[in-house]
Order: C-alpha cells, then structure tokens, then sequence
C-alpha cells in the first residue's frame, strides 16, 4: 500500500507521463505476496530467506548460476563465519593455474562466487535444449514485477488450456509472457527438507526462495531504506529552516 | 595603490591580497552578491541553481564511479554490479549518478518551460537562450552514452537503435554510423569511446554553463512579468534574497531527490537493464530513458527513415530559432491571452509524447503520436508566427514594483503565492 | 531603497540565531557527504575477502625460494640450508638494527615465509634465486637504495628501517602453508 502511494509520488514527481513503459503485452495480473521486504520500512525474513538459500542450493543450482554472489556474503543472512565456510567447503571450485599450468580443483572458501552450474554460456546451452538457464543474480531486479513474478512464475505451471498449442519441450506457466517456457516446473512437493521444520510445499517453496533471490539482488535494500529515512528527517528539518531564514531575510521587502 | 593591482574593497589581509592580484572575491561579490536581481521572481527561478548543483553532484558521483567502473563489455556489466555490492557506499553513489541523470532532465525541462513560458528567450536574451539548448543537447549526448556503460540489454540496443539512426542520412550516414562504433556493429571499442566522452563531455557542459551565465549577468534575469526593472526599487541584491530562497528550493529538491534514490531507485530504469547485454536477442519492447521518450515518439510518429530522424533531430533544433520565430514583443504569458493556453496545450502535448513514446508503436498510439508531433511542431512554426500579428496583449504594467498599470503598490501578498500562474 | 539597508553581509543581528541553526545544519550535511565519497576510496569488500593463498611446498628443493602472489604483494618462501638457518641464529639480536631472534620469524626452521616488500620504500629485493645478488648477508639485496637483509630476513646495512614482515600463516600439512 505504502509503495504504491510512494510510486503515485515518485509518478507525479517525474512528470506523470513518465513511467517507464514495463513489459509489454498483457500477461495476467501478477498477484502481490505481501512479501516482508515489500512495505516501505520492510525488511528480509531472514528464515526465509537462508530457506531459500537450501532450495537455491538443492534445486536452482543444479541450472542456474549466480555468479554475482559469493559464500562470503551468506553472512548477512545470519549466518556464521563456520557455517559459511563450511558451506563453501562442500563444492569444489576451479582455481589455477597451478605451476604446472593446469588448472585445478580445490575446496570452496568464503571469498569464492557461488560455483557454477557449467563452465560457460555454450556448455550451458548445449545441457538445456539450447537456451542457456539465466543467472539468478539480479534476476528480481531484471524482471518487471521482481519477487512477486518470481513467485507467480514458480507456482504458475498448470495444463495448457484447450487449444493452445504447446511447442516440443515447453512447458504451460500462466505468468510467463507468452505462456510457453522453456523451464519444467522446478519445485515438488517436500523436495528438499527444510531444518526448521517448516513444511516443504512448492508454495512455501517458491516464497523461500523468491525472497533469497531479492537478496541477493538487492543486499544493500535494507541498509539503504534505514539511512534514507535519516536522510529525509535531516532535509525535512533542513528545509522548514531554510524557510524560516528565508522568511525572516524576506520579511521586509515589499512584494 | 600600487600600479597593476586590482582596487579591492575587501578589509580581510589574506583576502584582499589574493583580491588586488586575482579579484575572484570582487568577482563573487558582484555576480553572486550585490548582483541586481528582479524582486519578483516566483520558485520556477529557482531551477537554474538546481540544475547546477545536479550538474556538480553528477561530475562528483561519476568521476568516483569511473575509479571502479571497467569499461569493457566482459566485464562492465559485473563492475557495476560489483560497486553495488563490494564498494563502500558504492550502491549509494551509483544510485545517485542514475536516478540524478533523471533529477536532472526533471530539473532542466521544468527551466526550459520556464524560459518557454516567461519569454526568457526574447531579446536580448536569445544567446543566453541558444546557449541554453547548446547544454541541453550536450546533456542528451551524455546521458545517453552514460546509459550504455553498465552494459545491460537497454544500454546494447539503446545504442544500437540510436547510433543506427546515423544510417538514415544518404551518402555520409554508413560511414557516420561506423565512425560511432569504431568497428561492424556496437561492440567494446564503442564501449571504450563513449566511456570516455561521457567523462568529457560533463566537462564541456560546466564551460557552456559558465557561458549561460555569463551571459545571463550581461542581460540581467528575466521575471515572472517579462518587462525589464526601472530601477533599484525594482531589484534586490542575490545575496541575501536569492540565495536564501535558493537554498530552500535547493533543500526540498534533494528530499524528492532522496525519495528517489533510498525507496523506488529502480522505478525510473527498465529491468531489461539488469539483464547483460547479448548481442544476438534483442528484448521484445525497447525503449530509451524516460527523458528521451518524446522524442522517440516524434521519430515513431513518422513512417520515413530519414524522415523520422529529421523530424526528431529537429524538435530539438528548433528551439536554437524559437527566438525569431515568435515576434510578439510580450514576453510572459501572463500578458498573452492567446499564447498562454496554445502554449500550455504544447506542454501536456509534449507530456502526451513522452507517455505515448513508451508505448508500443501499434494502433492508436501511432495517431496520438502523429497529432501530437504536428502539434508540436505547428505550435512553433504556424501558431507562434501567427500569433505575434493577430494577438492583443494585455496591458503591461508600469513597473515591477508598480504591477498594475496606474495602479498603486499591490497589496500583501498579492505576489506571495508565485506558483498561481503556473 | 530602506529595504536593502540590512542586507549588508554582516547582517542583521536578530536574524543571527536562526542563521547560525541552519547554516550549522547545512554544515553537518555538507560534511556528511564528503563519508561516502571516502568510503568508497577504501578497499572494497571483495578485496578484502581475497585473504588468503595457498603454497604447496614439496617441489621447493633445501636452498630454492619461490615467490607467490598474496593480496597482490609478492611473498617469499625459502627453503633454508642448515647452514642460513645457523648463520642467522648464531647472531646476537641486540646488535641488530631492528632485533629479533631466528625463532621469533618461523615456524618450522627451515621455513622462512616473507612479504617480499623492501621497509624502505617499498620494492622488491633480490635473492630469490640462488644466481641472484644476496647482499653482504646472504639473504636479499634491495637494489633501489642498498638494503641488505640476512637469512632471516632481518635488515642488516642500508636504508630499511624494519625486518622484512613475516605474514599471517599456518601449516595445513607437512607439505602446505596456507598464507593469510
């Protein structure tokens, strides 16, 4: 609510004709999810969001980079410097070369980015029908609607309707423009098991990782609302006494 | 005194022996101090300060960006995403450079309104005014190279689309175009260059800048009643007056500002930015900056290559004539019954061709484009001319401290709500 | 005209406060925004991440030194004979321009691991290989303004105001040191 009345503002301040013309077509509405981070003062759920690091870990990964993001950075989803490393230590990235010249492989440390799926663009492609899984970096910020699409796409896979023709491989989703994707529905029920018990439905699913991706696109989210709220207190007093002065320095001028 | 030396009037040592050899300080003082400035401006006069303080913001902003920003295509995209992430306060100076390229069209079209509306581009003010759309045409050449550093889809095929433009004209526009890209299509050596101008040219704007008011201090500001001050009663030094009100214009432009880059600094971008450049998928719905869609519109409007980049070329050129094409002597519209609303009807027409320029190129989009383009431009080129012969303005008043003509001092406060005729 | 009487820039007294308020407000912020400017000059957190390197030891033959990237400084590790080891113990450490014992600079004695960074103003002295000038000491030579180091890296003669640093390090194995 609060973000959109700040959109209407942002809207009237930037010359209201201005938006910025999103995707075009008309795909469904894509419903809000009243995520946490979503209100103007929000914040990450931090449960959820190191949930949706395991599914990332356990189901994304397997096709999709991220490789803006580093184990080092899980720290600030509340976890500790041990645990990251120790997460780090389960994949085995490519280093080198080595003094022979090869290149080799070692145990993953906190500093390293998140280990890739495949080597590079083409052998990615070659694995996947030729269209090469996208990084889930930005991927919120890369897509009009972020983690509220994110969420639709992942739960919006059903049975085409009757007399859509489906291409060779493609798959039905009600939110992707277009309706055929490429991507199979990547969540089943109780696919992976979740350490805080929290049952494992593709809905629970999709939220939990939904808010890891806004995350990991937008880290600094958190830190960057708390200071602009200081920022704007700090004008807001700033200008009722650059008017006072003003008032005062005008006070008795004939106008 | 001795012979050579600068007579200084300032009483501080240090001051007045840096004045008697370099007089800046006697140069402030007059330009920005004692400076004679008509009492009667409303808030629209404070966009000039504006516009310059965003113009320093965006030189501090880039020129810390440029120290860790790696101009080359494998890598660009995920520099910028790496002072997002890894350099400190790096999300919030990238953050300002992209949403204060926004402020900063904002701040630069409401000043050009006001020029457009209050008549600053009539004599003697044409230069000033010429100089004027010389910066703004330098400001569309900056940012449009600045929105293809960060690499993404929209910076590749914004940069595709515009530099492709150059083909249309005969003869010279292949080699133009390959003169652009440095090689067969936009690829690093494209990158490299327009990184470096968009270094430059800010520079190249700060000296226009410096001209415009140069020039400004020659004539004298315009005011809200178009007619020139008579005298001292009419004036009132910059300083304190002007910068007093300056600063509480300057003081609730960087809250919006502010709003801006800490809560929505993504709602004026496109997320097909966030997504690298690839050179062989362009996105399904390409569009430039928000500050470019009228123009885009204008090029869309037109079923002609060549005829489309002439026209959008020339809604821009125009203006550089704007002050021989409308004759009237009246300078505000306050006083021009006529022109007021043709003009005010020119500003939401250009309001229509920038949301319509965001819009597909399909349909009735296409018709409102058109109109609006034959609009804008018969409001220069038939309405304006027109208007100087046919139209009887209203009687000017006497005096800038006299308002109306015959009339004694207006009462208080009559003046005080400037924004009422806006 | 009696209206810009005042407008002197010494002002008006009565207005002093309320200037003095805002102009200390317009200070603050001014200042603050000179923070993020700074900040952003300082080492990014992904330089700071890059802590540490691994160095495989068992190719390094008694006498050999190899020089490997930590931090994008270039860190020595030699192989020390028995006989460098005892030259450098045998020393009494309060003749020494900056003292310290042998064993206070490694952890297995014939390990000595070294940022390869001259304390004078900052180049690399020779002595790597064993072709290289070693200076009067047989350890390293700077060659931009004669420091010679010993072998324990110590500064014995010229310029250099400190031993050469000895690095964070630690012993994975018998055979790996991981620096850092």
């Amino acid at each position: 609510m609060l973000r959109n009345s700040f959109k209407a503002l942002a809207l009237a301040i930037s010359l209201f004709a201005a938006a910025p013309a999103h995707a075009a077509g008309e795909a469904i509405a894509i419903p809000d999810a009243k995520f946490s981070f979503d209100r103007m003062f929000g914040t990450y759920d931090r449960a959820s969001a190191q949930r949706g690091f395991q599914v990332y870990k356990e189901v994304c990964s397997a096709c999709h980079s991220m490789r803006l993001v580093s184990y080092r950075n899980l720290r600030e989803l509340g976890l500790t410097e041990a645990q990251v490393e120790a997460i780090a230590a389960q994949f085995q990235i490519v280093d080198g070369p080595n003094d022979e010249g090869q290149m080799f492989e070692r145990p993953g440390r906190p500093s390293d980015r998140f280990r890739r799926p495949f080597a590079n663009e083409a052998a990615a492609a070659a694995a996947n029908n030729g269209k090469a899984p996208p990084d889930l970096s930005v991927m919120t910020k890369a897509r009009a609607g972020g983690a509220n699409y994110l969420l639709a796409l992942l739960t919006g896979y059903e049975d085409p309707p009757p007399g859509f023709v489906l291409a060779d491989g493609a798959h039905y989703n009600k939110y992707f423009p277009g309706y055929a994707i490429a991507m199979g529905a990547p969540l089943n029920p109780d696919q992976v098991e979740f350490a805080d018990g929290t049952s494992a439905t593709v809905e629970q699913m999709a939220r939990d990782v939904s808010t890891f991706l806004q995350w990991a696109a937008e880290p600094e989210l958190e830190q960057r609302r708390a200071l602009g709220v200081k920022i704007i207190i700090f004008l807001t007093i700033l200008a009722g006494l650059t008017y006072a002065v003003k008032r005062k320095v005008w006070a008795d001028v004939e106008h | 005194m001795s012979i050579g030396l600068h007579n200084s009037e300032f009483k501080n040592p240090v001051v007045r022996w840096v004045d008697q050899r370099l007089p800046v300080f006697t140069m402030m003082q007059k330009e920005y101090g004692t400076f004679p400035t008509p009492k009667n401006f409303n808030y629209f006069w404070n966009f000039g300060a504006l516009a310059m303080v965003t113009l320093m913001i965006m030189i501090a902003t880039g020129i810390f960006l440029s120290m860790h920003y790696v101009a080359n295509t494998s890598l660009a995209f995920d520099s910028v995403e790496r002072i997002m992430r890894d350099v400190n306060a790096g999300w919030l100076i990238r953050y300002v450079h992209m949403n204060g390229a926004s402020m900063f069209f904002i701040v630069v079209y409401i000043h050009i309104f006001r020029g457009m509306y209050y008549g600053s581009y009539k004599a003697p003010r044409e230069l000033l005014w010429i100089l004027g759309v010389v910066i703004f045409l330098l400001m569309m050449a900056t940012a449009f190279m600045g929105y293809v550093l960060p690499w993404g889809q929209m910076s590749f095929w914004g940069a595709t689309v515009i530099t492709n433009l150059f083909s249309a004209f005969p003869v010279v526009g292949e080699f133009i175009v390959q003169l652009l890209w440095g090689g067969l299509s936009v690829d690093n050596p494209t990158l490299n260059r327009f990184f470096s101008l968009h270094y430059l040219l800010p520079f190249v704007i700060f000296g226009v800048v410096f001209l415009h008011v140069a020039a400004l201090h020659i004539t004298g500001s315009n005011n809200p009643l178009g007619i020139e001050p008579k005298g001292p009663q009419d004036t009132l030094p910059f300083h304190p007056y002007y910068t007093a009100k300056d600063s509480v214009g300057l003081v609730v432009y960087f809250i919006v500002f502010a709003v801006l880059v800490f809560f929505a600094p993504n709602y004026l971008g496109h997320p097909d930015n966030y997504i690298p450049a690839n050179p062989l998928v362009t996105p399904p719905h390409i569009v430039p900056e928000w500050y470019f869609l009228p123009y885009y519109a204008i090029l869309r409007a037109v079923p002609d290559k060549l005829g489309g980049v002439l026209l959008m070329f020339g809604s821009i050129l125009i203006w550089f004539v704007l002050p021989w094409l409308d004759r009237s002597p009246v300078r505000s519209m306050r006083f021009r019954p006529l022109a007021r609303p043709f003009f005010l009807l020119w500003a939401v027409n250009f309001l229509v061709l920038l949301w319509v320029g965001g819009k597909p190129a399909e349909g009735h989009y296409v018709l409102i484009a058109r109109i609006a383009t034959a609009y804008y431009f018969a409001y220069f080129l038939v309405i304006l001319p027109l208007l100087a012969r046919l139209e009887r303005p209203l009687p000017l008043p006497e005096s800038i401290s006299r308002p109306v003509l015959g009339g004694g001092p207006l009462p208080a406060g009559a003046a005080a709500k400037p924004m009422e005729k806006a | 005209m009696a209206n810009i009487a005042h407008a002197a820039p010494d002002g008006a007294p009565r207005r002093d406060f309320l200037k003095l308020v805002t102009g200390a407000f317009a200070a603050v912020g001014v200042g603050a925004i000179a923070w993020p400017f700074i900040a952003s000059l300082q080492p990014a957190k992904d330089t700071l991440a890059l802590a540490n390197t691994d160095v495989d030891l068992a190719p390094i033959t008694e006498g050999q030194a190899i020089t490997v990237m930590w931090r994008g400084k270039p860190v020595f590790v030699r192989n020390r004979t028995a006989k460098e080891i005892q030259e450098a113990r045998a020393v009494p450490t309060n003749s020494l321009p900056d003292p310290a014992t042998d064993q206070s600079r490694v952890q297995k004695d014939q390990w000595l691991i070294l940022v390869g960074i001259c304390t004078h103003l900052g180049c690399v002295p020779t002595g790597q290989r064993t072709t290289d000038a070693r200076g009067d000491y047989g350890g390293w030579f700077c060659p931009c303004h004669g420091s010679h180091y010993d072998t324990s890296g110590r500064i014995r003669k010229g310029p250099a105001p400190r031993n050469l640093d000895v690095p964070q390090y630690a012993f994975t194995s018998d055979t790996k040191v991981r620096i850092g």
